[in-house]
C-alpha cells in the first residue's frame, strides 16, 4: 500500500516558485495499479519521484505499507521499490544480464540465484534468454530495451513499483502487446504500482484507479469506470474526451450485463414450437438452435417458421456471431453494428450458450450510470480526491 | 581495429620512411655508423622511457582522481573555473612548461619529470571531467533510483561510461609526453634528446637520426599500447571500437 499525505513540492526557479505538486493526498491499495494521468507539466513525474526521493518533498509524507518512509535509509528504500524511468536508462556498459541483476547484486544475492533470476525475468518478458542475456542495450530495439527496463525493476521482486511512462517509446501495436503481457504478469505478481501516463486509453486499460492531475493538483481519483461515468468537473470531462462513453465499453465485460434468460430450440423441435418460443420471449426476428451440449448450431428465422412446416434441423441458418463472457462491450458493440443485430448470444469457454446480451442492456448500463452519478456522484467512496 | 584507422595511415607512412631510410643506409654504409651509436641508444632509450613512465603514471594517478573530484555535484561551483584554468594551461607550449619548471626546480630529472607531469596532467583531467559530466542524466537517475550509493554509481555507471573519453585523454596526453621528452635533455634530464640535439649541434645527421628514429618508434609503440589497452578495458557496450 502506498499512501501520500499532503505531498507538496515547490521548485525555486529564477522566475519564482513553481508548485509542481500541491498537497497531494491519495492511497493506492496493495496489489493495485494506480495511473497518474494529466496534461504535460501537471506534476505527475514530480509526484512519482517524491515517492523514491529522487525529488525531495517540500512538505508532506509518503507511507509504504503504513510505514513513514522518511524514517528509512534512502538506499534501502529505493532498493525495495522497482523504478522504471521515462527514458529507459539501461546501463550501456553492462550486458542485459548485468542490467537485470543490478539490484539483486546490490542486495547481496548469491550468483546462482541472480543468474537464474535473470533467465526467469527474460522468460517473463517473452525474450529468449540465450539470445539476449549476453547482448548490450545498444544491440536491442527500443521496445526490447523498454521491456528490459521493466525486467530490471522487477528483478528483486519489490512489492512496490514506480513506472514513468514505461511504454512510451513503443509503437501502438507493440505497446498493446506489452500492456497485455504486463497485465498478465501483474495478475500473478500483485505488485502495488504507481504508473505515469498521458494516454487515456492506456490509463483505462491498465489502471485499477486513475488519478487525474491538473497544474500540480489532484483533481479526481476514481476507478476508471466511475471516472468515465462521472467526471468531477469540466476539466476532467474535456480531458477524457467526447467519446468517453464509448471508452467505458472497454471496461465492461459481457458477463456483467448478459442476461441468462434465453429462449432456445433443439434440432428436433418443430418450427411451430420455434415460432411459439419466439413469441413467448418477445423476439422479433429469430431464435437460437442448440445441440445436446447447448452449443449454438444455427438460428431459426421467424419469417421462415411462420411460412414453413417441419423440423428446426432442416430449416436453420448459420449463427452470425457469438461472444464470450470475457469479451468487452466494445467488441460486442462493434459486432452488433457490423452484423446489424440488436442482441448477441453469449457462450462460455466451452462454447455452450449461457445467455444473451442486448443493445438495450448496453445503452441502459451506460445511461443509468450517468443518471446515478449526475445526482449524487461525490458520495462515492473511491473518489476521495483533495479539493482545495 | 577500426579506431586505429586514422593514425594507421600515419603509421604506414612512418614505416615506409623507415624502410626507405633502411635501404639508403644499407647502400651507403651508414648502418655501421648507427651500430656505433647502439649502446648510447639503448642507454638513453631506457632513460627516455623511464621519464615517460614516471611522469605519465604520476599524471594519470593524479589527473583521474582530480577529474572525478571536479565532476562531483558538490564541486559544481569551483569546477567550471578550475576547468578554465586547465584549458588556459593546455595552451602553454610544453617547452615553456619545462623552462618554468627548471626556473624553480633547477636542472636534472626532477624538474623534467615535473614539467612532463604538468603537461600530461591537463588533457587527462579535462577528459576525465568532461567524460564524467557527459554521462547521461537519465543513467544517473536510473542508478540512483535503483538504490546505488554514490560510490557504486561512480564505479559501476559513471566511470565505465566515461572510460572511452578518459582513454582518449590519456592517449593525447602521452603523445604530448613522449613528444616532449626529447626536450627534457635541454634541462639536463638526458633521454634520446641528447643524441638529437648533440647531432644537430655537431651537424652529424647519423647521430641525430640515432635519437630521432627511436623517439618516433617509441611514440608509435606507446600510442599503440594505449589503444590496445582501451580496446580491451572499455566495456564492449560503450566501446565504439568494438561494435
Ligand atoms: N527540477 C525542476 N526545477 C524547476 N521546475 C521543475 C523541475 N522539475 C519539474 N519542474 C516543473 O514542475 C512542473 C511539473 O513537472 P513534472 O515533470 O512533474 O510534469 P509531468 O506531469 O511529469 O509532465 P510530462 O507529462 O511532460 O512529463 C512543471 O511545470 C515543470 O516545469
Ligand atoms: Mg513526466
Amino acid at each position: 500500500m502506498i499512501r501520500l499525505d499532503n505531498l507538496t513540492k515547490v521548485f525555486d526557479t529564477p522566475k519564482g516558485a513553481v508548485t509542481a505538486a500541491d498537497h497531494i493526498s491519495m492511497e493506492v491499495p496493495s496489489g493495485e495499479i494506480c495511473i497518474l494521468l494529466g496534461p504535460s507539466g501537471c506534476g505527475k513525474t514530480t509526484t512519482l519521484k517524491m515517492i523514491n526521493r529522487i525529488i525531495r518533498p517540500t512538505s508532506g509524507k509518503v507511507f509504504i505499507n503504513g510505514e513513514d518512509t522518511t524514517s528509512l535509509d534512502t538506499q534501502d528504500l529505493r532498493r525495495s521499490i522497482g523504478y522504471v524511468i521515462q527514458q529507459i536508462g539501461l546501463f550501456p556498459n553492462m550486458t542485459i544480464e548485468e542490467n537485470i541483476t543490478v539490484v539483486p547484486k546490490l542486495l547481496g544475492w548469491d550468483k546462482a540465484k541472480y543468474k537464474e533470476r535473470a533467465r526467469e525475468m527474460m522468460r517473463m518478458i517473452a525474450l529468449e534468454p540465450d539470445a539476449f542475456l549476453k547482448r548490450y542495450p545498444s544491440e536491442l530495439s527500443g521496445g526490447q530495451q523498454q521491456r528490459i527496463g521493466v525486467a530490471r525493476a522487477l528483478a528483486a521482486d519489490p512489492p512496490v513499483m514506480l513506472m514513468d511512462e514505461p511504454f512510451g517509446a513503443i509503437d501502438p501495436i507493440n505497446r498493446a502487446v506489452i500492456q497485455d503481457e504486463f497485465l498478465k504478469m501483474q495478475q500473478e505478481l500483485k505488485k502495488t504500482i504507481m504508473f505515469v501516463s498521458h494516454d487515456i486509453d492506456e490509463a483505462i486499460k491498465m489502471g485499477d484507479r486513475i488519478a487525474i492531475f491538473r497544474a500540480g493538483k489532484l483533481v479526481q481519483y476514481s476507478e476508471p469506470d466511475e471516472l468515465l461515468a462521472a467526471p468531477k468537473n469540466e476539466f476532467v470531462e474535456s480531458f477524457l474526451g467526447e467519446d468517453r462513453a464509448l471508452k467505458r465499453l472497454n471496461l465492461v465485460k459481457v458477463r456483467d450485463l448478459a442476461s441468462d434468460e434465453i429462449g432456445l430450440v433443439r434440432p428436433d423441435d418443430t418450427l411451430e414450437t420455434a415460432l411459439q418460443r419466439i413469441d413467448d420471449y418477445g423476439y422479433q426476428t429469430s431464435i437460437v438452435m442448440v445441440n445436446a451440449k447447448r452449443q449454438p448450431v444455427g438460428i431459426i428465422n421467424a419469417a421462415v417458421a411462420r411460412t414453413t412446416k417441419g423440423h428446426c434441423r432442416d430449416h436453420f441458418q448459420s449463427v452470425p456471431v457469438v461472444v464470450n463472457l470475457d469479451d468487452d462491450l466494445r467488441k460486442v458493440a462493434s459486432l452488433m453494428f457490423s452484423n446489424d443485430m440488436t442482441w448477441v448470444p453469449c457462450v462460455d469457454d466451452d462454447g455452450r450458450i449461457v445467455g444473451q446480451i442486448t443493445q438495450r442492456a448496453i445503452t441502459h448500463h451506460l445511461g443509468s450510470r450517468y443518471r446515478a452519478h449526475s445526482g449524487a456522484g461525490e458520495a462515492s467512496p473511491s473518489s476521495s480526491a483533495s479539493e482545495e | 581495429m577500426p579506431t586505429l584507422n586514422l593514425s594507421g595511415a600515419m603509421r604506414l607512412l612512418v614505416l615506409v620512411a623507415v624502410f626507405v631510410a633502411g635501404v639508403w643506409s644499407q647502400s651507403s654504409g651508414v648502418i655501421d655508423d648507427f651500430i656505433f651509436y647502439l649502446p648510447d641508444i639503448q642507454y638513453l632509450a631506457v632513460q627516455h622511457l623511464w621519464l615517460t613512465a614516471v611522469s605519465g603514471s604520476l599524471a594519470i594517478l593524479v589527473a583521474i582522481p582530480l577529474g572525478i573530484l571536479l565532476s562531483r555535484p558538490s564541486m559544481a561551483r569551483v569546477a567550471e573555473s578550475a576547468m578554465q584554468v586547465l584549458n588556459v594551461g593546455t595552451t602553454i607550449p610544453t617547452l615553456a612548461v619545462l623552462a618554468l619548471s627548471m626556473s624553480f626546480l633547477g636542472i636534472g630529472t626532477v624538474p623534467a619529470v615535473f614539467g612532463l607531469f604538468v603537461a600530461t596532467l591537463l588533457p587527462i583531467t579535462r577528459n576525465t571531467y568532461t567524460g564524467l559530466k557527459g554521462v547521461s542524466p537519465a543513467l544517473m537517475e536510473a542508478a540512483a533510483g535503483i538504490g546505488m550509493s554514490p560510490g557504486q554509481r561512480l564505479l559501476k555507471v559513471e566511470l565505465p561510461n566515461a572510460l572511452y573519453v578518459i582513454f582518449a585523454g590519456i592517449r593525447t596526453a602521452l603523445a604530448i609526453n613522449v613528444g616532449t621528452v626529447p626536450l627534457a635533455f635541454l634541462i639536463g634530464a638526458g633521454g634520446l634528446g641528447e643524441l638529437i640535439f648533440t647531432g644537430i649541434d655537431l651537424y652529424d645527421p647519423v647521430m641525430m637520426l640515432s635519437g630521432a628514429i627511436p623517439t618516433a618508434l617509441l611514440a608509435v609503440v606507446v600510442d599503440m599500447l594505449i589503444a590496445v589497452t582501451a580496446f580491451l578495458v572499455v566495456p564492449r557496450g560503450v566501446n565504439p571500437g568494438r561494435a
